[in-house]
């Protein structure tokens, strides 16, 4: 299997402070992989880093191409999709506009148009209040509304930041089986960043935990999932 | 009452000037969240050379035409040379930069075409406007064409993907850039399309208040006035703005004693950020939720 | 929680100046103190005018910093405040007989109670609603000033002579070195206070304000109160300023307060370094003698001239002199281990 994502030495800083001291993985095309760790482990600076968001040093190739200097919006029309923490919906712009905006880069109107009519049906919640200000869906139907938005690109890799925040666990999990569903049909590489280890752990197949900027394990999500440091830290028992 | 009618007719007519001033205002803050001190400067920057188009025997509508390019480019370059390398820089800094471009465009066209007041021409001609005393053709044109730019703008924002790139940029420039879009590069449209957009207001109003270099200050500050009681996010609050502020301006001017020309702007403008006490994010403005 | 992982959430207006950088370091303060205190003595009394027109703007132009780098209020009207002290030091004198020393507090408690019920209305508005608001303001005041129904006091559009003083004791010294030095005293007097206000449980507040007036409010802090607090010091001081410019100018008139006047005095805030209360000296200077300096390039182009200078300086030092005193600090230190 090629690696798509291939990150080497990564640092990165905010200002004078250093939030990543060299990070080394690799993402494999057609895994779901998620990123675990606590509060200010480094997990979004990861995501941002990949996406040029934040001052880094360092090696990213994606596809075999170096990412370094590309602005944010060029790394993107690459076929990275970021759903960011917070979720990043354009709250004054009707959900069907939102999905629009997923595709803008895109220059093949016919697929557009089919592509929304596919993301209604996988989030058929979304096809009722296509007219609605995107600002007044709930948490999870803005979630589902991001993840949308992101497919809408056609993306060969997706970054999500968080995707449970705030959500009420019987929503987190019809997204995660959604996110299942994309990486098995749809082929789409998925990097979740997650804090619900739990649920990430199920729904993965390769695991990274990540503590105060260095990656400390890497492996198969069930092993992980098994391992005793990560089941007292992450999993509570 | 018939004053009353004639007055609030009247204002009708200047507040369309303030519309159009208005719209460009509204343009450039969707664009930068900003205002632009310089906008008035360059509106009249443009007019003076539409007028030396004219000069040079360039038919009207040609002149017209080729001064909406040159503003728009110009609008560009300015944005391009001048504010991008201060796209980094704190908004206040930014303000600075501005006022900077208001004196060095105001110098500059004094310069070349002196303070001295000319003539500018109308396309609409200036008999009374459907034999009324009140409207000239001129300014029932001046109102069409400023209608007409807000159908246009009101189309390019709704329906067009640039418009809808450009309203994600200006509204989360972040989320905008992860979907792909150069919010770089829509900033420097804005500033074009607001610069094409101030010419056209101020070759309407050339005619009516007279082509000198000092010509726009009190029409932007109208402008601006108009865009914020609008609401400054909507293009069509910023010409019902403008009609309203046109209209108090007048009603002012006639019906409170011992204000003469001078006091009518502050008065004008007291009036209006009453409205906005009221309702602060403008009469037809989206109300912002700010999260901590 | 690490600031490493918080949502991103508007930043502020107005970007915050470290309480530590707030002021000069000790070398530097005693540095300026001395060359303030001698230099007049070397040079001629139409300099030291300007000297004193460069103490009285930097006040100005401080009572800005406050408003504006301390509570994030953005005002264009400083101009009326200053056109109050001014009127009224020039009232008191001229229709009063009062000592030119005793106007000036009461020019700071009058501004100070003008800017204070200006704020009120001012707290529904923030950012360009506020700018709006305050350049309403100070587009009115020249046009009030010049009513005919105020003539009596103010002498309409004509304005009023002040007489300049002599120094006191007979000392001496010439008018203009006498005023230099009164002036002096008083800016060193309001600066001292200043940096103690910005210090003091006030300046937090302010500062607070300034950087998330929703967390502010719900740490408890009253941000009505503090609102208005900083309006009213900032126009009280703007209005000593004012009266100082009257006796020093030796006139007052309304044409000299316009809006043109706000706008120097914001530039002068920019470029100085907002919320960096020495830098307003800098700023002073600043619109004191580049505009001379641009005439004196072109005479007819010399708004173009300015207005390039203007940019030339905020391409290099965006931040102001502030930005310039970081990087000379730097320097030192780097000179210091070597």
């Amino acid at each position: 299997m090629t690696a798509m994502l291939n990150i080497k030495d990564l640092r990165a800083f905010y200002g004078q402070v250093q939030a990543l001291h060299g990070l080394n993985f690799d993402l494999n095309e057609g895994s779901l992989t998620t990123l675990l760790g606590a509060n200010g482990a480094g997990k979004t600076t990861t995501l941002r880093a990949i996406c040029n968001m934040v001052r880094t040093t360092g090696a990213i190739e994606f596809e075999g191409a170096p990412l370094a200097g590309r602005s944010t919006e060029n790394i993107v029309r690459l076929g990275i999709a970021h759903v960011p923490q917070g979720r990043g919906t354009f709250t004054t712009m009707t959900v069907e506009e939102n999905l629009q905006l997923g595709a803008i880069t895109r220059k093949d109107k016919a697929g557009v148009i089919s592509d929304i009519e596919r993301m209604y049906d996988h989030f058929p919640v979304l096809k009722q209040r296509y007219t609605q200000q995107a600002g007044t869906l709930s948490g999870g139907e803005q979630q589902m509304l991001a993840v949308a938005r992101a497919l809408m690109l056609r993306p060969r890799l997706m970054l999500l930041d968080e995707p449970s925040f705030g959500l009420a666990p019987l929503i987190v999990r019809d997204l995660f089986k959604i996110l299942g569903k994309i990486n098995r049909e749809d082929k789409v590489t998925i990097l979740v960043v997650e804090q619900n280890a739990q649920l990430a752990l199920e729904l993965a197949d390769q695991a990274y935990v990540i503590e105060t900027g260095r990656i400390v394990m890497a492996g198969n999500a069930k092993d992980i999932a098994n391992n005793e440091d990560v089941r007292k830290s992450y999993l509570g028992y | 009452m018939e004053l009353f009618t004639n007055q609030i007719l009247a204002g009708i007519s200047t507040g369309a000037i303030y519309a159009c001033m208005a719209l460009a205002v509204v343009m450039i803050y969707q664009a930068i969240d900003h205002l632009n001190f310089a906008q008035g400067e360059m509106a009249m920057f443009s007019t003076f050379v539409s007028w030396q188009l004219m000069q040079w025997g360039v038919p009207y509508w040609g002149a017209f035409v080729l001064t909406l390019v040159f503003s728009f480019a110009g609008g560009i370059a300015i944005e391009r040379l001048l504010f991008k390398p201060l796209a980094k820089a704190p908004i206040l800094t930014n303000v600075a930069g501005f006022i900077a471009l208001y004196s060095i465009i105001n110098s500059v066209a004094g310069l070349i075409w002196d303070f001295t007041i000319k003539q500018y021409p109308t396309p609409f001609g200036s008999h009374p406007f459907l034999g009324s005393q009140l409207i000239s053709t001129h300014q029932a044109g001046m109102i069409g064409i400023t209608l007409i730019l807000l159908l246009l703008l009101f189309f390019f924002f709704r329906f067009t993907r640039m418009g809808l790139a450009m309203r994600a940029a200006a509204s989360l420039p972040e989320s905008a850039r992860l979907v792909g879009i150069n919010t770089s590069w829509m900033i420097a449209l804005g500033w074009g399309m607001a610069a094409a957009i101030g010419s056209i207001a101020g070759m309407m109003i050339a005619p009516v208040v007279f082509l000198e270099p000092n010509m726009m200050l009190g029409v932007l500050i109208y402008g601006f006035a108009a865009a914020v009681l609008g609401g400054l996010t909507s293009p069509f609050g910023a010409v019902v703005g403008g009609f309203l502020v046109g209209i108090f301006e007048n009603l002012v001017g006639t019906y409170i004693p011992g204000v003469g020309n001078e006091l009518k702007l502050p008065i004008a403008l007291a009036l209006i950020i009453t409205v906005l006490v009221v309702k602060p994010a403008g009469l037809f403005g989206r109300p912002i939720v700010k999260r901590v | 929680m690490s600031a490493v992982e918080e949502v991103v959430t508007e930043a502020p207006a107005v970007e915050a100046v470290p309480k530590r950088a707030m002021t000069l370091g000790n070398g530097t303060s005693l540095v300026m103190l001395a060359l303030f205190l001698v230099v007049p003595l070397l040079v001629k009394n139409f300099i030291i005018f300007q000297l004193t027109m460069l103490l009285i703007y930097g006040l100005a132009v401080l009572a800005l910093n406050i408003l504006t780098g301390g509570s994030g209020q953005f005002s264009l009207g400083q101009s009326a405040f200053y056109a109050v002290g001014a009127y009224t030091s020039a009232i008191l004198m001229e229709h009063a007989g009062m000592n030119y020393a005793l106007t000036l507090p009461i020019a700071g408690v009058i501004c100070f109670g003008f800017g204070f019920l200006f704020g009120q209305p001012a707290l529904r508005l923030s950012g360009v609603y506020l700018a709006l608001a305050t350049f309403a303001l100070a587009t009115a005041m020249p046009q009030l000033l010049k009513l005919g129904y105020f003539e009596h006091w103010t002498g309409g559009v004509q304005g009023l002579v002040v007489t300049k003083p002599d120094a006191p004791f007979d000392l001496p010294m010439s008018q203009d070195m006498w005023l230099y030095y009164f002036t002096l005293a008083v800016t060193i007097a309001i600066y001292i206070f200043s940096v103690n206000l910005l210090r003091s449980r006030s300046g937090r507040a302010f500062m607070a304000i300034r950087d998330n007036e929703i967390a502010a409010s719900a740490m408890g802090i009253d941000v009505a109160l503090y609102k208005t607090l900083a309006f009213g010091v900032s126009a009280g001081i703007t209005g000593v300023a004012g009266g100082l410019g009257a006796i020093a100018v030796q006139f007052v008139a309304p044409d000299s307060y316009t809006i043109a006047l706000a706008i120097s005095l914001f530039l002068g805030m920019v470029v100085g370094g907002v919320g960096w209360l020495p830098g307003s000296i800098v700023g002073s200077a600043f619109i004191i003698f580049v505009p001379n300096i641009a005439e004196g390039i072109s005479k007819g182009l010399s708004g173009a001239v300015f207005g390039v200078l203007l940019f030339l300086v905020i391409f290099l030092v965006p931040h102001g002199a502030r930005q310039v005193a970081i990087i000379a600090q730097h320097l030192i230190g780097k000179a210091k281990k070597n």
